[in-house]
């Protein structure tokens, strides 16, 4: 807590926004102490609370989804079912809206990325200073619990849809229609010769509008939830400021939290609209 | 904030959800919405057809109304008309019987009339001779005088 044990407040902060980190230390493998350490450890290390929490909303997410999907009936649908049957509609008709392929795994796609990562975004919800506290009475240092405020796993996910932009790419259009694409526009002419000049230009400007789909999409997430959680845990400094602050801190967490409500819904639907748009590109042919 | 293979444990915890979400919800939550759309769909088209039943069964049932309605004035006017028919023709009848029964009666009154009159021809010509005889009181020709007075009760 920001009052109890002389933490500054950027310590505070710095503490907040460090992850449990396991890899290779010179002491052998093992947690990572402060974020120095972790930063060294490099890339081979494992930011355990992000995936660990990561995982485990989404077995959450899978365990309750796949309980309303075995119950499923034709019958009279009731309580859980009927929640599950509304994403499941709702998602589906984002889904024929935007993509106009035949593919069978859209659909099942955007479900898992609205609902895992609406769960992450949820975790933003719990007051910033509870778990970590609770982990560290367990003797744990570093406790992120906002799996999307970890570049690591917006990028992943952003790195999967990429893999599948790509895979799907040349499914539907071939390597030669991919990289016809990636060539022959926007600029093209009829003389052969200046067809070759532009044929590296329009590689360079379509490399970058196909890098910058994953990677917009996954810093945008990352971005607007760091951000949250920053503001939370600014709000959670005035908490150690008295109790004139500590109340204005309070109402404002409320307002910031109820704000966010909106956010991390949204968040989550732009994630896994933009997923299927980027999906539906990939599958045009022309 | 580092980069790290954190990156790639959720690439693949995402793949394996995906692949979850496809195998084990997905399909049969969709499956089963589809189902019941269409039971619900075959059930509105049963409530349908069953109104538009009804509608039919009541227009026959007013239609046969009808004509049993009609059938019956039908019946109600032959049987007037029968019995209508019954009492002229019973008129007739007994119009007809009485005719009979009149000329009948008249024939015998005729009949008899002739009779009493023959009868009477018969006992004037008697009672003229027997007249003209107390009369003449003397032997006239009985032949001579009955067939003159025969000749004259003829005339009568």
């Amino acid at each position: 807590m920001a009052g109890d044990t002389q933490q500054t407040g950027s310590e505070y902060i710095q503490h907040h926004l460090t992850n449990l980190t396991f890899g290779h230390t010179e002491h052998g493998w093992g947690f990572a102490h402060n974020a120095e350490q972790a930063k060294e450890m490099g890339f081979m290390a494992i930011n355990v609370d992000s995936l660990g929490w990561s995982i485990g909303l989404g077995l959450v997410f899978a365990l309750l989804f796949r309980w309303a999907a075995k119950r499923a009936s034709a019958g009279i649908p009731t309580g859980w079912q009927n929640f599950v049957e509304m994403m499941v509609e709702f998602v589906d008709g984002t889904v024929k809206d935007s993509f106009h392929g035949r593919n069978p795994w859209i659909a099942p796609m955007a479900l898992t990325i609205f609902v895992w990562v609406f769960l992450m975004n949820t975790m933003d919800l719990i007051p910033v200073d509870v778990v970590p506290y609770l982990m560290g009475l367990a003797g744990v240092h570093f406790q992120k619990i906002v799996p999307s405020t970890d570049p690591n796993v917006t990028l992943g996910m952003a790195l999967a849809v990429f893999v599948m932009i790509i895979y799907y790419s040349i499914k539907v259009k071939g390597i030669g229609g991919f990289l016809g694409e990636l060539s022959l526009q926007p600029f093209s002419a009829k003389n052969p010769v200046v067809q070759a000049i532009f044929v590296p230009i329009n590689l360079a400007l379509e490399l970058v509008g196909l890098l910058a789909k994953p990677f917009s999409l996954g810093l945008r997430l990352f971005g607007n939830m760091y951000a949250g959680e920053m503001i939370f845990i600014l709000i959670a400094m005035m908490y150690g400021a008295g109790w004139i602050l500590g109340t204005f801190g309070g109402v404002l967490q409320l307002g910031w939290a109820i704000f966010h409500i909106l956010v991390i819904t949204l968040q989550a639907f732009i994630f896994m609209v933009l997923t299927v748009v980027y999906l539906s590109m990939a599958h045009e042919d022309h | 904030m580092n980069i790290n293979l954190t990156l790639f444990g959720q690439l693949i915890s995402f793949l394996f959800f995906i692949w979850f979400c496809k195998k084990f919800v997905w399909t049969a939550i969709i499956s089963a919405m589809e189902e019941r759309q269409k039971k619900i769909a075959d059930g509105l088209d049963a409530a349908d057809r069953a109104s538009r039943d009804l509608e039919l069964a009541q227009e026959k049932a007013t239609e046969q109304l009808k004509e049993a309605k009609h059938e019956a004035a039908a019946i109600i006017e032959q049987a007037n008309k029968r019995a209508s028919q019954i009492v002229d023709e019973a008129k007739q009848q007994a119009k007809t019987e009485g005719d009979r029964l009149k000329t009948a009666a008249q024939a015998e009154i005729d009949q008899e009339v002739n009779r009493a009159k023959e009868e009477l021809r018969k006992r004037v010509a008697t009672l003229a001779l027997a007249g003209a005889e107390k009369i003449l009181q003397a032997n006239i020709d009985e032949n001579v005088n009955r067939e003159l007075v025969d000749n004259l009760a003829a005339q009568l």
